[in-house]
């Protein structure tokens, strides 16, 4: 009889240390890949408390097929987005931000056609329409160019916690810092994440892959 | 010897056929079959240069004890008005030396340039007072670092064209250079990608 009791004892011993196992599966899943996840991954780190990371916006689309059409955050909505500000007067970061960006969709071919690309200047007194449609002619067509007034640029800088400042050189001209990170975006216009300039091919492609299966 | 011109040029188009048979004696009427062998050779050295990346796009440019390694830099987008020029710089003299400016064919304007990328920002600022050289010394002007600021585009600068110029140095003086136009993106020199 003690012998059966003992058995019974050590059987729902077993069974409360599963149940505690797939509790924690579950809550671990729920935590971080499920809907109660906090934080958002960026650069393989799990950050907690992030703040509002893009927004509301209103630019004007230099595509050749929408020029001058007038765009918000809400337009892109439904698509997963990379968001990428620059300008063309940029000898480095940008032309090569976005040679890669055009190769990189190449990888991923047909899979990514939901995917959007942004180029939001951070320098509209000089990257007119014209300018814009002419300098994103060399990169994947799937990129689209968008300016706007020197305050529409300034809240969308702003809308994404971005960096864009306008330094003066000497001999009168001027150049931009500027954030050199792509922002991902989900279908629903949620921070996902950073590509870095200095990112492994790799990762970065994985990156990709992961928001387009968002 | 006579040859239809078509055939001389298929002949060509397959040099390397010819150079795999035995090399025949040329005679002073055998043009085509000469013509053909040096198609081929430029052909086999084209490829050495493919596969060697290294060997043969090194080009040096020299000005008194300044040597200039491979000036380089990248094909332009359409309507870029900027690019930046890379090159190496080494001083075998005993003397420092410094580099103050350039012109460049394709550019109105050239300027030395610093750029970083640091938490995620680009910055770019004018090297007012050039590039220091120390004596003995060498120094690297590469993507995410110094760059040769190629100010005002004429054009775009198209891969695999040469663009002339000159560069400036205080005690050295002015130098004829040539930089090659990479791809875009290029990573430049081998085992010098940035990522
Ligand atoms: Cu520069």
């Amino acid at each position: 009889m003690n012998m059966l009791k003992l058995i019974r004892y050590g059987a729902w011993a077993i069974v409360a240390a599963i149940v505690f196992v797939a509790g924690a599966l579950a809550l671990g899943w729920w935590q971080v890949d499920g809907p109660g996840r906090v934080g958002v991954s960026a650069g393989g780190m799990e950050i907690k408390g992030l703040p509002q990371i893009g927004g509301p916006f209103t630019l004007i689309d230099h595509r050749v097929d929408h020029r001058g059409k007038t765009v918000t955050e809400r337009d892109f909505l439904g698509r997963p987005t990379l968001v990428f500000f620059g300008f063309t007067h940029c000898p480095e970061v940008c032309p090569t931000t976005l040679f890669e960006i055009t190769t990189r969709l190449q990888k991923l071919g047909a899979g990514a056609d939901s995917l959007q690309v942004l180029f939001i200047t951070t320098d509209p007194e000089r990257d007119t329409p014209e300018q814009m449609a002419l300098y994103l002619q060399s990169f994947d067509p799937r990129i689209i160019g968008l300016s706007g007034t020197r305050e529409q640029v300034d809240a969308a800088v702003l809308a994404y916690k971005a960096y864009a400042k306008r330094i003066p050189t000497e001999d009168g001209g001027y150049t931009m810092d500027h954030t050199a990170s792509v922002f991902l975006m989900d279908r629903n216009g949620r921070f996902a994440g950073l590509i870095d300039y200095h990112e492994q091919e790799a990762p970065a492609l994985a990156k990709m892959r992961r928001l387009l299966a968002r | 010897m006579t040859r239809h011109p078509l055939a001389a040029g298929l002949m060509a188009s397959h040099p390397l056929d010819r150079l795999n048979t035995p090399s025949p004696a040329i005679s002073g009427t055998d043009v085509i079959a000469r013509v053909n062998r040096r198609t081929g050779l430029s052909l086999l050295a084209t490829l050495i240069t493919i596969a060697l990346p290294g060997a043969a796009n090194a080009h040096d440019f020299s000005i008194g004890d300044i040597r200039i390694g491979h000036p380089w830099t990248r094909a332009t987008p359409g309507g870029a008005k900027v690019a930046g020029g890379y090159i190496t710089i080494e001083n075998t003299g005993a003397k420092p030396d410094r580099l103050i400016g350039g012109t460049m064919e394709v550019a109105s304007r050239v300027e030395l340039h610093e750029m970083s990328v640091t938490d995620g920002i680009m910055r770019m600022r004018e090297l007012p007072a050039g590039v220091s050289v120390p004596a003995g010394g060498r120094v690297e002007m590469k993507p995410g670092g110094y760059h040769i600021m190629f100010l005002d585009l004429r054009r775009p600068l198209k891969q695999g064209e040469k663009v002339t110029g000159t560069l400036v140095f205080e005690n050295a003086g002015r130098v004829d250079i040539e930089f090659q136009v990479d791809a875009m993106g290029s990573p430049g020199v081998p085992g010098g990608h940035p990522h």
